[in-house]
């Protein structure tokens, strides 16, 4: 694995030229991981960088994730996100890690471009939901979910850079484990990651 | 008349996007909890339209954690569809990759996501209470999972081609034959796997005896179960024909060809979730609520046609047919984990399994297909029916975690009954209702296909909706 970076010991953290002047560098950099619309499959991609995992803690604290038990956003230098945007919950969310990150990596297809939860786009929201909960034909007793509870679905789904600043995009469906370990070892050394059609090809 | 509402938001290491509320009373105790998931996809409606032979790759994406159950229910509707057998090593390699996803996922459920409970505790910092903590913790043990996992992807790597959503199995067969090497390779990499995947089952079964009058009674209540078994009874995970058993054990529904499968199950809506309620249409909703998944078929299968993993069922067995609290679905996990390591070492010593006899013509025939699968965490249903073309008309899917739905909320009822005391709430006591979630290794991400992520806030409201406490954890 040529792209593995792994060895070189880790530079400064990536920071915002305009946070230069903040006070003391943190040890390690802080990450935060998040899920909006999307299969997990990055999330799962992410575990398949396996025993780098321990390579990768290391150098960075884990923060907020869905494999962590930690339920408030703190601030962080990165923040990656899985997924698109789908309901007013996940808006908010993605608006808050925003706020409280420095660099956010829009992190596979649906971050990218909607992908397949995009799909939905071409239909009514209400016929999606019709069809769902009202016309299956497993569906016996029916209604749409509508409690205060469940997040209200935005009319369409939308990728990461409709709402926010998205300073890198991983493309892939997923993206391979390779192609993020090399982001976030480029980002860990202070480089922005190049792209080319050699570390984007997955199979 | 509930008086306050705890939310739990969100349910963290769970595979989805979910939220928990407890109802309490007047008096403070637990009237009702509540298991909401919170997204909404919508393939049932966006696959219309959609070539049939396209459906096998966007239905994957339902789930990154379980793409190889979509991807194996969709090309069995598929292969109804075009109407002709598939080759025999087509559906060896098939299985075999199924098998693969079977070791991954269920490593990932025990090691990355519940371990953090079971060995650092339910009480410990929640900061550290997960994979990364463990590995630092507990490095040796971490490692053991981190490698498993990894041998269940590589194998569906080298099967199929990449570890997630592979375009390998096609309607008529699958699109690329095993060679001799690869077949090798695998084989290298199982004895080290059998060796992690019986530590788990030791590791599991110590807890087990340690704690015992905690495990029986974490979220313990009668259900009926449903899973696919083989002709004799045995348990089966790629094929098979649907039984039902009751809380005893006792079959009520028994070798039900998968086709049939809208005779026997229903499905609710509630305001309150995105993921539908299933339940066995004969006994009506609620009433009919079941259970799927590891625990489920372990308990309605007649046996296990692979040695180890027989052997194993005879000690989980050593106090009856039938185990009812949600703490043995980690331990059937383990089980089935065991069985799919043995079951890949038998395909991959059929002469079959490297032949290049597997893809027949894949031309509609049909108009309607059904393809059923036990995925990870239960009973994935594709049900397609197309135009003269081969263009999808209507798309129905029951995923794994949805048959479950019911079950999760009575296990979170169950539990917050026991160890919800109102007034204060405490970390330890709101992990163990997520806990009771994490066993059932939910799929959100599948559940809303229609559902997708599982987060944990806890509020407490009073009658008139006033919010008196509000608890997020971190």
């Amino acid at each position: 694995m040529k792209k593995t970076t792994a060895t070189k010991p880790a530079k400064k953290p990536v920071r915002k030229p305009a946070a230069a002047a903040t006070p003391p560098a943190p040890a390690k950099v802080r990450v935060a991981t998040m899920w909006l619309s999307g299969c997990s499959g990055c999330h799962m991609s992410f575990l398949d960088l396996d025993e780098r995992i321990v390579e990768l803690v290391k150098l960075v604290d884990i923060l907020y994730s869905p494999i962590v038990d930690v339920k408030e956003i703190p601030d962080v230098d990165v923040g990656i996100v899985e997924g698109c945007v789908n309901n007013n919950e996940q808006e908010h969310e993605l608006k808050k890690l925003r706020s409280r990150c420095k660099v956010l990596i829009a992190l596979g297809d649906c971050a990218v471009t909607g992908n397949i939860p995009g799909l939905r786009n071409q239909f009514t929201l209400k016929d999606c939901l019709l069809r769902a909960y009202e016309q299956t034909e497993s569906t016996k007793i029916s209604c749409i979910p509508n409690d205060p509870v469940v997040p209200v679905l935005n009319a369409k789904a939308r990728p990461l850079q409709e709402f926010v600043k998205v300073d890198l995009s991983i493309p892939g469906c997923p993206p391979d484990a390779d192609t993020i370990w090399y982001a976030l070892t480029e980002l860990l050394a202070g480089r922005m990651p190049q792209w080319t059609e050699k570390n984007l090809r997955y199979d | 008349m509930t008086t306050k509402t705890i939310t739990i938001s969100p349910v963290t290491r769970i595979e989805g996007h979910a939220k928990i509320t407890i109802h309490l009373d007047s008096r403070g105790e637990v009237d009702d909890a509540r298991f909401h998931v919170v997204e909404f996809r919508g393939f049932e409606k966006f696959c219309e339209g959609r070539h049939f032979t396209e459906m096998p790759q966007i239905t994957p994406r339902t789930c990154g954690i379980c793409p190889v159950s979509h991807l194996l229910a969709s090309s069995k509707a598929c292969d109804a569809i075009v109407g002709h057998e598939i080759p025999r090593p087509a559906k060896l390699l098939r299985e075999l990759m199924h098998m693969g996803q079977t070791i991954q996922s269920h490593a990932l459920s025990f090691f990355h996501l519940s371990a953090p409970d079971l060995l650092l505790g339910f009480d410990s910092d929640p900061a550290a209470r997960n994979i990364v903590g463990l590995i630092q913790q507990q490095p040796a043990i971490a490692i053991k999972g981190v490698r498993l996992r990894k041998f269940g992807q590589e194998l569906i790597k080298l099967v199929a081609g990449r570890k997630i959503h592979a375009d390998f199995p096609v309607p008529g067969g699958v699109n690329k034959v095993l060679t001799i090497a690869q077949r090798d390779e695998i084989l290298k990499g199982l004895p080290e796997a059998f060796e992690h995947a019986k530590f788990a089952l030791e590791l599991l079964k110590g807890y087990h005896k340690a704690n015992l009058a905690d495990v029986e009674d974490f979220a313990s209540f009668d259900s009926n179960y449903m899973g696919l078994v083989q002709p004799d009874g045995a348990l089966e995970l790629y094929d098979g024909k649907l039984r039902f058993c009751d809380s005893t054990g006792k079959m009520f529904h028994d070798q039900i060809s998968p086709d049939k499968y809208l005779d026997y199950i229903s499905e609710a809506v509630e305001p309150w979730s995105y993921m539908k309620f299933p339940f066995i249409s004969k006994l009506g909703y609620p009433n009919g609520m079941y259970r799927v998944g590891p625990l489920a078929r372990v308990n309605v299968c007649s046996h296990i046609a692979t040695p180890l993993a027989n052997d194993e069922l005879k000690i989980w067995r050593a106090k009856g047919q039938v185990r009812a609290s949600s703490f043995y679905y980690h331990w059937a996990r383990l089980i089935e984990l065991l069985y799919g390591l043995e079951r890949a070492q038998q395909l991959l010593n059929d002469s079959e399994i490297t032949s290049t006899d597997v893809l027949v013509p894949n031309q509609p025939t049909k108009r309607e297909g059904v393809g059923v699968v036990e995925a990870p965490r239960g009973t994935l249903i594709h049900h397609y029916w197309v135009d003269e073309n081969g263009r999808i008309e209507k798309a129905n899917l029951i995923v794994a975690t949805g048959h479950n739905n019911l079950a999760m909320n009575r296990g979170v009822q169950a539990l917050a009954k026991k160890y919800v005391k109102a007034k204060k709430l405490q970390e330890g006591m709101l992990n163990r209702v997520e806990a009771v979630i994490r066993c059932y290794d939910p799929c959100l991400s599948c559940a809303t296909h229609a559902v997708g992520q599982m987060p944990m806030q806890v509020e407490l409201a009073d009658a008139s909706g006033t919010v008196l406490d509000q608890a997020t954890r971190g």
